[in-house]
């Protein structure tokens, strides 16, 4: 029943949006003003259709309907409600459907909101998007549809990874797709606006918006992944350059300098090849991740269950989708003149995109490097987390100042007024660097420099807000916070690399540990029955000797019945000066158990400031101009 | 004016160019010398010359009955059905880390024999076999 309902919905969705290419090219034909209304009518149809299609999925999963594969797959009967609604994007059919989803809602959005912009652009970029749609849809019905039946209709699911049963990752894709996803548009719209000559201050400004969304969403996704992969995955990090925390990382460096020249083009009316480039290499990385991730090429701690053929099949479309834009970008290529005064708003903000490719392209080759010589030498390498600590973090430091001061620097010509202020706050940020190492203890050289700038930052930071509070002209606002937020991230994660304390050591139940400022004190174990899996919980007495504070934590091994796996759960005390982390695994064959416990300082502020940095984002969208 | 202009172009642009280049040469070489090698037990095996400082990972499968632990440490024993190499490690085990299953070391050889790691990686998929292995396997049942 639902596989039916399901499968016409997506022949609708398919057949309105070869509708929409249609009437699109036949309106082109027209003289008028303006877009046919049947195009706004035709887009609200398909963005009912594939949204409907999303629901019928949801239901599909709310009701436990295993007649559908991905259902089956994915779900189990006995699972709490919420995680089947989430399972409904937690696997490779469902989360394809919603992406095709994010693609029609953008490309609704962006024809009802760009009333002021040329038709001829607009009705471009609608079917450059449409064809981008078809493409997804086809993809999604041929290879990997979601409604596909199983016959007969098994009595039972197989269960969702229980891993993925936890609200942080019910959460990320959504917020992911919306960023990954939402670059679609502007890639659209580059195209658009280099078929219809739509160019400069105005095609800056229709894209801006889509601009933000998609990178402060993605900003937003990519923080949800790594508080998941901090709690779940029980190694105490965030962040582990992973082949797929690097594809959600890399078109997030593209989206970071689009939203920089954008700045460009809308007020100096330069840079346009450049900004269209960038339009385009935001969506193609986005697929570029998806299809490494999904196709099972890239070894990652977190894979979707993968398949070749899919691979195959985005690797084409994705060749088709860059072949094709190059084609029109070579076409269409006009020679534009660039005059900057080196000592200009202009050069800093190019000088922002240097750092940004720099750091694209060295997270590109770590990432594909493995995948080259495996396919050319036949040899199996995996490049290690040290390779993008050492290229990426020294040039960290230079990137804060001039974070920090190009803001300030004025268009067309500029001239530094008082370098007093300069060095007075260098002075005051090694200063407060100096106390910290006092209070605190030392560090290395390096973090010492990454502390000192983002101090500088920081500061500078705070001195533009109070700037702008005092002239009641909050314009600049949402700049303040996402310079002050990275800064922020910066500075707490030189600290928490620096400070945090891990010790690891086997212990038998009632056994005790001495190490550091801490006792710790295995008491008991408890086995607990639930809902949908078994729990051995451990209890812990922490102890510090320093000041005496006793802390109890409850570290968790489970055992989920559907399917069959086990997953540790880590106890985390969450304060505002550090957390205390605790995980305990089981050794087979042996009365011990492994307990890694962490001491990780400021995570809490870590968090904060990615929030604080996409805020900024989502208040440059309230923000008019002028 | 439009002479020193294009000079100024000229230069600007070798410069460019020439940072590039260093920035490229710099990162190939940063990678070079992070590499991890994947390696068998069997490669280790039958490599003449193997650079005992530099990290590997040694993947293969954890052997029946070798796991074995106290309290500061756990042993166990690698093997690809051919060689095998002793692990000793430290820290957190992964939850798909059992007898008889895929398992990847990262860490360095002490010698033929003697590997200490310090991180032991296991694929969140339950099924997962390092690839090569799983070629083995395949022959062992087709016999």
């Amino acid at each position: 029943m639902l596989n039916n309902i399901g499968n016409l919905l997506i022949f609708l969705s398919i057949a309105v949006s070869i509708l929409i290419i249609y009437f699109s090219i036949h309106s082109l034909k027209e003289k008028k003003k303006t877009i046919n209304k049947k195009l706004f009518n035709l887009s609200l149809w398909q963005t009912t259709f594939t949204l409907t299609s999303f629901f019928a999925l949801i239901i599909g999963f709310i009701l436990s309907d295993f007649s559908l594969i991905t259902v089956f797959q994915n779900s189990h009967s006995l699972k709490p409600l919420f995680y089947k609604i989430t399972a409904t994007w937690g696997n490779h059919e469902g989360s394809l459907l919603l992406w095709i989803n994010v693609l029609v809602i953008f490309s609704f959005l962006f024809l009802v909101f760009n009333k002021d912009a040329e038709k001829k652009y607009r009705i471009y970029t609608l079917i450059s998007q449409n064809v981008l749609i078809i493409g997804f849809f086809l993809f999604l019905f041929f290879n990997s549809n979601p409604f596909d039946l199983v016959v007969p209709t098994p009595k039972q699911g197989l269960g969702l990874n229980p891993i993925l049963q936890d609200p942080a990752l019910a959460i990320h894709p959504p917020l992911l797709y919306i960023g990954f996803v939402g670059s679609s548009i502007y890639f659209s719209a580059a195209i658009g606006s280099l078929l219809s000559s739509y160019e400069g201050r105005n095609f800056a400004k229709s894209i801006k918006p889509w601009v933000i969304v998609s990178w402060s969403f993605q900003t937003l996704g990519i923080l949800v992944g790594s508080i998941w992969a901090y709690y779940e995955l029980g190694w105490g990090g965030f962040w582990f350059w992973d082949p797929v925390e690097n594809a959600s990382l890399m078109p997030w460096f593209v989206m970071t300098a689009l939203i920089h020249s954008l700045v460009v083009l809308q007020k100096r009316e330069s840079l346009y090849s450049w900004v269209i480039i960038l339009c385009l290499s935001a969506f193609t990385l986005s697929v570029t991740g998806t299809f490494l991730v999904r196709s099972g090429i890239l070894n990652s701690v977190h894979t979707f269950a993968n398949d070749p053929s899919r691979g195959l099949y985005i690797l084409v479309f994705l060749s088709l989708m860059i072949f094709t834009a190059l084609t029109i970008f070579f076409i269409k290529y006009k020679k534009e003149n660039y005059s900057f005064n080196t000592n200009s708003k202009e050069t800093y903000i190019l000088v922002n995109n240097w750092f940004m490719a720099f750091y694209l392209i060295t997270i590109l080759i770590g990432t594909t490097y493995p995948i080259f010589t495996e396919a050319l030498v036949n040899i199996k390498i995996s490049v290690g987390p040290p390779f993008y600590n050492i290229v990426i973090i020294p040039l960290v430091v230079p990137f804060l100042f001039i974070m920090a001061l190009a803001p300030k620097v004025k268009w067309i010509s500029n001239k530094f007024k008082s370098s007093m202020n300069f060095f007075s706050i260098i002075a005051l940020a090694i200063l407060l660097n100096a106390l910290i190492i006092y209070y605190l203890e030392p560090y290395s050289f390096l973090t010492n420099l990454i502390i000192t700038s983002s101090i500088f930052l920081i500061i500078y930071s705070l001195l533009d807000l109070v700037n702008i509070i005092r002239k009641k002209n909050n314009f600049d606002l949402p700049r303040i916070l996402s310079h002050l937020g990275f800064g922020f991230l910066v500075f707490f994660i030189g600290l928490n690399h620096s400070y945090s304390v891990d010790q690891d050591f086997n212990l038998k139940e009632g056994e005790k540990k001495e190490f550091e400022n801490y006792v710790i004190n295995f008491k008991s174990l408890n086995y607990e029955q639930y809902k949908n899996y078994k729990a051995v919980i451990g209890e812990f007495d922490l102890l510090n000797k320093k000041n005496l504070k006793q802390e109890t934590l409850f570290p968790e091994i489970r055992i989920y019945n559907q399917p069959k796996t086990l997953t540790y759960e880590a106890s985390i005390r969450t304060g505002l000066g550090h957390d205390l982390y605790l995980t305990m695994s089981n050794i087979s064959r042996s009365e011990f158990y492994n307990i890694k416990f962490q001491k990780k300082p400021f995570m809490i502020w870590i968090w904060f400031s990615a929030i604080m940095i996409s805020t900024g984002g989502f208040v440059r969208l309230f923000k008019n101009e002028n | 004016m439009l002479n020193k202009k294009v000079k100024n172009r000229v230069l600007f642009i070798t410069l460019l160019i020439t940072i590039s280049l260093i920035i490229v040469f710099f990162i190939i070489e940063t990678l070079n010398s992070n590499l991890l090698y994947f390696k068998t037990p069997t490669d280790i095996f039958e490599n003449e010359n193997i650079n005992f400082q530099k990290k590997i990972r040694l993947g293969g499968m954890v052997k029946k009955n070798s796991i074995d632990a106290n309290s500061n440490e756990i042993k166990f024993i690698i093997t690809d059905l051919k060689n095998e190499i002793i692990v000793s490690y430290t820290g957190t085990v992964p939850n798909l880390f059992l007898e008889e299953k895929g398992v990847i070391a990262e860490g360095v050889l002490k010698d033929r024999k003697y590997f200490i790691a310090d991180r032991i990686l296991a694929k969140h998929d339950e099924n997962y076999m390092p690839p090569n292995l799983q070629q083995e396997l395949n022959k062992k049942n087709a016999k």
